[in-house]
């Protein structure tokens, strides 16, 4: 058997490598026999930069989270307004009393203003409802667009002529916009004209609508590459032996399409925060109070002028988190596809 | 190119007519009535017909888009209204102005804070990607991609207000910002652009510095370049005239569709700087279920975002004589 482009017939075979446990019958000096996996393992174990910034990812993730254990050790809850109870909190004009917002060993990161709830807590729980809706939004957009984009690239035709026109639509709607029109249609299914929306179902409702247009690039991105995998030889070999095309999709393509899904979704995860973020500082997605990053700088933005620390926890902490996923997303690109240029 | 042209202008129609028509669904998928909210406490069956018949909301909902499309390119009778010219596109639910004027008013904002942050971000991203890449590897190189990280990972809605604290309460050295017509005043028009100006174009510049380098290092390891060097070239002759050309082509296709984005407003930075473009008439319109109004504004959008990828496709072609227009 020829193969007619000697450069690219490795790779059915890592893929094979990657689905079998290391070979036992090689005499075993320990890393001699290495899956792709393990290699990328190796490679990002050795990137300074990607394991400092998956450690603050993890950190991130863990006080997300770990908030409510965290709240019930500190004592506080995000909720409460402590300056009702004790007004010698906030002074004459509503102002946390005491020098810079009113941190102190009681009140870690301060007090908000005007309403007077503890700051530390608020982010904490703020920090658990974004990652929550973004991780969510993010699993659902992969899971989408991987489907869509196999089918269209797999079936192609008529199929993936209609998919690909969705695309072209979808990805010239503008985003903000999108989400703005789409939000109060997505209530409007659920809860009556006036009646107060359930947090819950605010939820839900940015999962869905940052998926429903989210899936678009992930989609285009895996129809192109199968697009180029569905003509070589291992399909040919899978289909003449007489399998199912499901078979085909999940054991033949799927395993080619681990690296490009797991960049792109480390792409969109970040992009979800600051949109989610965006949203409710605009108004749109989760509301006060409801503790979220984004609706603690819409907080923050109403003050900013008197009680700048306020807003710098949720600024500086989210800044924090997505440069240190993006540089944790090059990593894992760097460790993956090790060709691939920046 | 004509035929390239054509070909693609009406597909671009034919986008535009789904996302207008999408939106006009969407609109009535919302059980709300526009009619009902303009009509007040004391409302009556009959008042609410006749408003209804005002609002031309009384029809089914594929004559009314009928209607509203007929509008743009011929002008239609609205009673209680009179005549609107073409290009109509109706009256808004909730003042009653004309969505025309309304988005022609506002447009003169959002267009200089789109050419006034494209001016910033095309001149630092661009300049600064030209250093990293001339400098690979070298301290310039690792400062401007640290920086152009860290860029990108800021928001507008977290920047823009540390920037108003710092530069406009605290230090006093900046305007608030606000907009003045160009034609009125140029000297305020610049001061109050300024900072919104800045700050839109912080994320962008961070966005072009790493295309640029990274564009240009690939080009600079071409065969072409080396043999322009061994020719004895000037450097400057073949970093402009060979590299760049070469590098140019993917960053005006992503320019296009950001100045696109652009002109349908920045909802985001308008939204913190209290400014009232195209983004925050999308937010209120909304807001207030002013289907007139939405349906315009997204029209423009999407409108810049397509028309403008047209362009680009054909700004390639003359960019890369190896593209052909097919």
């Amino acid at each position: 058997m020829t193969s007619p482009m000697p450069s690219t017939a490795p790779l059915p075979a890592v893929a094979e490598i990657g689905a079998v446990p290391p070979a036992p019958s090689a005499p075993s000096r320990s890393g001699s026999s290495r899956s792709p996996g393990r290699l990328a393992w190796l490679r990002f174990k050795r990137d300074r930069t990607g394991v400092i910034s998956a450690g603050v990812v993890i950190f991130f993730f863990v006080i997300a989270i770990g908030a409510p254990l965290i709240a019930k050790l500190y004592g506080k809850n995000p909720y409460t307004t402590y300056a009702s109870s004790r007004p010698e909190l906030l002074n004459a004009f509503s102002y946390p009393a005491g020098p810079k917002g009113g941190m102190s060993s009681e009140f870690w990161f301060g007090i908000e203003p005007q309403l007077g709830r503890d700051v530390f807590t608020f982010l904490l729980y703020g920090i658990r409802t974004s990652l929550g809706i973004a991780t969510a939004a993010t699993l659902l957009t992969t899971v989408l667009g991987v489907v869509i984009g196999v089918v269209a690239g797999y079936l192609g035709g008529r199929t993936d002529y209609f998919v690909g026109r969705v695309i072209d639509i979808l990805l010239s709607f503008p985003s903000t916009l999108f989400f703005i029109a789409f939000m109060p249609v997505v209530y409007g299914v659920f809860v009556a004209p006036n009646d107060n929306i359930p947090t819950g179902l605010r939820a839900t409702a940015l999962i869905l609508v940052l998926s429903a247009f989210g899936w678009a690039a992930m989609a285009r991105l895996l129809r192109g590459q199968v697009l180029g995998l569905r003509e070589r030889e291992f399909v040919d070999a899978a289909k003449v032996t007489g399998a199912s095309p499901r078979r085909i999709v999940f054991k033949e393509l799927l395993p080619n399409l681990w690296t490009p899904i797991i960049i792109q979704s480390t792409l969109l995860l970040p992009t979800f925060v600051t949109t989610e973020a965006g949203l409710a500082f605009l108004g749109v997605g989760i509301i006060d109070p409801t503790p979220d990053w984004g609706v603690m700088i819409q907080r923050g933005a109403q003050f900013y002028t008197q009680d700048i620390t306020f807003m710098l926890f949720p600024g500086l902490s989210m800044v924090i988190f997505v440069l240190a996923f993006n540089l944790l997303g090059d990593s894992v690109r760097d460790a993956l596809d090790p060709k691939s240029k920046r | 190119m004509l035929r390239f042209l054509v070909r693609r202008v009406s597909g671009a129609v034919v986008i535009l007519l789904i996302i207008s028509a999408v939106t006009f669904w969407l609109f009535y998928a919302i059980p709300r009535d526009p009619a009902l909210m303009s009509c007040g406490k004391n409302c009556t069956p009959e008042a609410l017909a006749q408003i209804r018949h005002n609002l031309g909301i009384d029809k089914p909902i594929p004559v009314q888009y009928w209607d509203w499309l007929v509008g743009i390119f011929a002008g239609r009778e609205y009673s209680g209204y009179g005549f609107c010219h073409a290009p109509c596109l109706g009256y808004s639910f909730a003042n009653r102005e004309p969505v025309y004027g309304t988005i022609m008013d506002r447009l003169p904002l959002t267009l200089s804070l789109a050419f006034g942050s494209a001016l910033v971000f095309l001149v630092l991203g661009i300049g600064a990607g030209m250093l990293a890449a001339l400098k690979q590897g070298r301290f310039l190189d690792k400062l401007a991609s640290s920086l152009s990280l860290i860029g990108s990972s800021l928001q507008i809605y977290f920047v823009g207000y540390i920037a108003m604290f710092l530069l406009v309460a605290k230090l006093g050295v900046l305007d608030q910002p606000s907009y003045t017509p160009l034609t009125q005043n140029p000297v305020s028009w610049a001061s109050g652009m300024l900072l919104p100006c800045l700050t839109l174009a912080i994320i962008f510049t961070a966005n072009y510095t790493r295309m640029t380098r990274s564009q240009l290092v690939e080009q600079l390891s071409e065969d072409y370049v080396r043999t322009a060097r061994a020719k004895g070239l000037s450097r400057a002759n073949v970093f402009f005239r060979f590299a760049w050309r070469g590098a140019m082509g993917p960053i005006v296709t992503v320019f296009g569709i950001d100045l696109g984005t652009l002109f349908g407003g920045a909802i985001i930075t308008e939204t913190t700087f209290s400014m009232q473009g195209i983004g925050r008439l999308a937010v209120d319109s909304v807001d207030k279920s002013d289907l007139p109004m939405l349906l315009g504004v997204t029209l423009l959008s999407a409108g810049a975002i397509v028309f403008l990828n047209v362009l680009v496709d054909a700004v390639y072609a003359l960019i890369d004589p190896r593209i052909r227009l097919a």
